[in-house]
């Protein structure tokens, strides 16, 4: 098993003929996912990659029955796709783009509490490497041959310190049931927390390795309900000890603006609520190893 | 982004918030000739950098004569003023803004900032102003008061108004501030703020309500349709470094280490400079080349860190995805004898796609060059040659 996202789940790709869109569309058909459909307003009817491009979600979706969706859309239009593809029925909606304004996120969570719980959109990003099922299906722009199968899920804010973990984990012979990148924002799609719920019920995930970095208050929020509700270990890190306050590192969610926001105080609650905490990001590798043979 | 006082209130004065007349000044006769158009008798001159806690370090003067100004302005400019918020560098002054000086009765907090946990604008007012929120925070926690807005709806008028008679204002008053408030949050929606503060808003003995200071930061990812905050933008404020940085599109944060990093992507540089701290070193600053890492890229980017008189050492880590390591290793190679930095020792990670070609790269290259394997190999090996030299 895995989450999110396998060999069969059909996979919509927005902005399918732009350089981008249509490079990792072919890395991701080459990787075996099962690309369906492609979406670029005014390319309707043709053909790219052997997939058929749609103007409109709306239609994609009524013709293929797309299920999930990449966005690879530049940052001005970027929510307008999401919504757009939420508006369609697409139940995943992962967002790569690097760069949408926050109060464009915010009206777009906004805009996902119009639709019940049970049909509301699952996102993932924006400014994020993707997803991946490993052996199964790539919903991203990671280097796919990084990932082996296995029992570990991973969940980071970060895509090139995902790709380190993933490594790590090979190196050891250990494998990903599946890996989510949430993305650098200040607003993210989905949360820690949201994809902790899913890993919980999958069969094939024995242990979750958990990526934050400085800022915002999801590792916190994600340790406290691990210790209440989860029932597999949980390893944990948080990125940025040696940041300063108030500067932004790279990521526009990567900034300590609040108490609580910096590394090391994030390290001590995840410690207080009983993760394991990788001691420094060369160690995901033998921290997760440590832990499953001991579980 | 972060734009200065003045600025900010002529963005909240054309969104109908009332502020003191005052004039921006660039030298001290100009300050003097901005007092007598002015008019009125007392003043007061501040400098304007992007940094808070200026009053307590000399940069806020109240002046009751011409002269004064001149003297205060003369003082001000051209310095470079030491805040708590400043670093131990300071931030240079080189304007100063001339504002007239009414006596006020109360003073106020009101800010709005984007909370990241409720992914909503977030509305925070305080009987108590002239204080950091923090120590308001601090000190009269149950006095805080806070509105959230709905997105779908925006700020709404008994929202504002609510907050007004909370704050204990008479009638007259109230619809002043339901007015500033109104007109804060516009003008913190309209262009992309992600926090607004009017730290002290006053109340005149004559019942007016004015924003006495302001201050405001921009998402820098809006800033494309948010032309008018561009142009607002600064320069001297930030280091020249990280300004050069942002011209070609890097993200650079200068530190006071000696190993210098170029690192692909947020977290992995974060992470690097973990590491290096772990394995008894200092990172001398964080750069993320981005996805791309391309070599005139990496190029600009080992010119950066070379600017820094204290970088002794240079740690290159990559982690190729969609681009490959062999590409990466011929950027390396290149920067290294276009800027001729063999003199520095250089330890060079690279991981992923093509690594076995982008060693033979390096290898063959004939320059000295470190070469690691694993995170923790080149952090040990870069705190090492670091230690050789001294």
């Amino acid at each position: 098993m895995s989450i999110l996202i396998d060999e069969k789940t059909p996979i919509l790709v927005q902005g399918i003929t732009g350089d981008k869109g249509s490079f990792h569309a072919r890395e991701m058909i080459d990787y075996g996912s099962n690309i369906v459909a492609g979406v670029t307003p005014g390319k309707g009817g043709h053909i790219h990659h052997g997939v058929p491009v749609f103007n409109t979600v709306k239609e994609a979706v009524k013709e293929t029955g797309a299920q999930a969706s990449i966005t690879f859309v530049a940052p001005a239009f970027c929510a307008d796709a999401i919504m757009e593809a939420a508006d369609a029925g697409i139940r995943l909606i992962c967002s790569i783009t690097d760069g949408i304004p926050a109060q464009d996120m915010m009206r777009v969570k906004r805009y996902f509490l119009r639709f019940p719980k049970d049909r509301r959109p699952m996102m993932v990003g924006p400014n994020c490497a993707g997803i991946i099922s490993p052996g199964k299906a790539m919903l991203g722009i990671m280097p796919g041959h990084i990932y082996s199968r296995g029992p570990v899920g991973l969940i980071s804010r970060s895509g090139t310190l995902g790709y380190e973990a993933a490594s790590q984990l090979k190196e050891l012979g250990l494998g990903i049931s599946t890996s989510v990148g949430i993305g650098g924002d200040p607003i993210n799609g989905s949360s820690f927390l949201d994809h902790l719920v899913l890993f919980d019920k999958d069969a094939e995930t024995e242990a979750v390795l958990l990526i934050g970095e400085i800022g915002g208050p999801q590792e916190a929020e994600a340790a406290a309900w691990i210790k209440e509700n989860f029932s597999k270990p949980v390893i944990g890190f948080v990125a940025g000890l040696t940041a300063p306050k108030g500067r932004r590192m790279g990521h526009a969610g990567a900034i300590i603006s609040a108490s609580g926001d910096s590394a090391a105080e994030k390290t001590e609650i995840m410690k207080s609520f009983g993760l394991t905490v990788a001691p420094s990001p060369a160690e995901f590798g033998a921290t997760v190893a440590k832990v499953l043979k001991g579980s | 982004m972060d734009v200065h006082e003045y600025q900010a209130k002529e963005i909240l004065a054309s969104h109908g918030v009332a502020v003191p007349p005052g004039t921006v000044a660039f030298s001290p006769d100009q300050a003097v000739y901005a007092a007598t158009e002015l008019g009125g008798s007392h003043w007061v001159v501040k400098a304007q950098i992007h940094a808070g806690a200026r009053g307590k370090a000399g940069g806020v003067r109240l002046c009751r004569t011409y002269h004064e100004v001149q003297q205060a302005a003369r003082d001000l400019l051209g310095k470079r003023l030491v805040t708590s918020q400043t670093g131990p560098e300071g931030k240079p002054v080189q304007r100063v803004y001339i504002e007239l000086a009414d006596p006020f009765d109360r003073e106020l907090y009101l800010g709005f900032v984007l909370d990241r946990k409720l992914e909503r604008v977030r509305v925070i007012a305080s009987k108590h102003g002239g204080m950091d929120i923090e120590e308001i925070a601090k000190n009269t926690p149950d006095e805080l008061l806070q509105v959230i807005v709905e997105p779908a709806v925006g700020l709404l008028q008994f929202q504002a108004r609510e907050l007004a008679f909370q704050l204990g204002l008479n009638i007259k008053q109230v619809s002043r501030a339901v007015q500033t408030i109104m007109g804060a949050y516009r003008a913190f929606r309209d262009n992309d703020a992600t926090m607004l503060e009017i730290n002290p808003l006053v109340i005149t003995k004559d019942d007016k309500v004015l924003a006495l200071d302001a201050k405001m930061s921009f998402d820098d990812n809006a800033l494309f349709r948010r032309r008018n905050i561009v142009d607002m933008n600064d320069p001297s404020q930030s280091d020249p470094r990280e300004a050069q940085a942002a011209e070609h599109s890097l993200n650079y944060i200068g530190l006071d280490g000696e190993i210098g990093c170029i690192v692909n992507g947020a977290g992995l540089a974060m992470a690097t400079m973990d590491m290096i701290k772990h394995a008894g070193g200092n990172p001398a600053n964080f750069l993320d080349v981005g996805g791309g890492a391309s070599p005139d890229r990496v190029a600009t980017a080992f010119r950066l860190v070379l600017s820094d008189r204290r970088v002794k050492v240079v740690l290159v880590n990559i982690f190729a995805g969609i681009n490959r390591c062999d590409w990466v290793a011929q950027g390396v190679v290149d920067a290294v004898r276009a800027e001729k930095i063999e003199d520095v020792p250089l330890v060079v990670r690279l991981a992923g796609t093509n690594v076995e070609a982008g060693r033979k790269i390096i290898e063959e290259s004939g320059i000295a060059i470190i070469t690691a394997d694993t995170l923790a190999d080149a952090a040990n090996k870069a705190v090492a040659a670091f230690k050789a030299i001294k």
